[in-house]
């Protein structure tokens, strides 16, 4: 690069730093895809070596960061028109299109084969699968045409404990469908209660969002159904063999607790929302927030029991 | 404009340079670590006895 070039980059700098490189695999998304495919790992049947199972968990990580900037990629145009993802490293020109391209395709095959290497074929196929599900099918295709949106996108991010699991097994089962629809279901009411009280610009960006396309009380709606589909595979899941009597308890409670918010959010009037800023719009997305981690919480300390003859039924 | 010895751009590309060196060197690590497992599994005494059957 000569100084000439240095002084047409678009930034003051035009050099990204690591910590650049690193936000566009999106880090508060790739932690959430760790702790579920941990709880995925360490709750199935079958025991793994320490660390293969670190090192699987690290290129689930990747193969989830990688798609994240595909994302990113992809997404740059509409990055660049709203406020909260204008700080992204591509809009705010400390990445080049081209470079997080580059970086995501890298990871992407990366941890795919790397993973098939240090699992088994099973796990690095719904890592591939999962990849191009988010980027392709929901980024490239789906994002921009339909206010359902957030729920394909959510089919993505609840894959990872299917891959755990698949780490251990080597297969697909009952359990791990379950532990996918826990997440599927989970997405629309979490990310549906915080647009009801943040407002978004999705809609100078050209992106279909339920509270702009069908409107606020649509979105209410929306919310309370998924929230019964929701509760109903959370309780499914505790029959299941990874499920057991603490994790029974936690989850009957929560879900009536969940249900609850869901009700009051349906109930209430956007009049009533503004009358005392969102309360319980806000009150549902935080317990949403403890809804997840406390139900792949639970699996855990279920599966951490069984060692003593306590945890599962028995 | 004031020319630096350290400018900005260069502690960002220490950074980088830094960052990735330690994401080599961490990759190399685990990949040892995987051989060691992988093998290791190989020769556990459990599979000896099935191989040796």
């Amino acid at each position: 690069m000569t100084d000439a070039s240095i002084q047409t980059t678009k930034t003051e700098t035009g050099e990204a730093g690591f910590g650049d490189y690193f936000a566009l695999l999106k880090p508060r998304v790739m932690s959430l895809v760790v702790f579920t495919a941990l709880v995925g790992l360490l709750v199935a049947p079958v025991g793994v070596n320490p660390i293969v199972g670190l090192a699987s968990i690290l290129f689930i990580a990747v193969g989830g960061g990688a798609s994240g900037a595909l994302n990113m990629w992809w997404d740059a145009d509409i990055d660049r028109k709203m406020k909260r993802t204008l700080t992204r490293p591509i809009p705010s020109g400390k990445v080049e299109e081209g470079e997080a391209f580059a970086i995501g395709i890298t990871l992407s095959v990366m941890a795919v084969v790397m993973l098939g290497l240090a699992a088994n074929l099973m796990a690095a196929a719904l890592l591939a699968f999962t990849i191009f599900f988010y980027v392709v099918i929901y980024t490239m295709w789906l994002k921009r045409w339909t206010p359902q949106n957030i729920v394909i996108g959510g089919a993505a991010g609840a894959f990872p404990p299917m891959i755990g699991w698949a780490v251990a097994t080597g297969g697909i089962s009952i359990e791990s469908v379950l532990m996918f629809a826990l997440t599927f279901a989970w997405t629309p009411p979490h990310f549906w209660a915080l647009a009801l009280f943040t407002k978004g610009d999705y809609a100078n960006a050209g992106v279909p969002m339920l509270t702009v396309t069908h409107g606020r009380k649509a979105t209410r709606n929306h919310i309370l159904g998924y929230t019964f589909a929701l509760a109903a595979v959370a309780i499914a899941l505790g029959l299941t063999s990874v499920g057991g009597p603490t994790y029974m308890v936690i989850a009957l409670v929560l879900n009536a607790m969940f249900i609850k918010g869901a009700w009051d959010v349906f109930r209430r009037t956007d009049a009533d929302s503004e009358a005392d800023s969102h309360k319980a719009e806000r009150g549902l997305f935080k317990l949403s927030l403890a809804y997840l981690f406390l139900h792949y919480g639970a699996l855990l300390v279920e599966a951490s029991l069984k060692p003593f003859g306590l945890g599962g039924w028995g | 404009m004031v020319i630096k010895a350290e400018h900005e751009m260069h502690k960002r590309r220490f950074s980088r340079n830094i960052g990735l060196g330690l994401v080599l060197v961490g990759f190399v690590a685990l990949v040892y670590g995987l051989t060691v497992a992988k093998v290791g599994e190989l020769y556990q005494p459990e599979a000896a006895s099935e191989a040796s059957q």
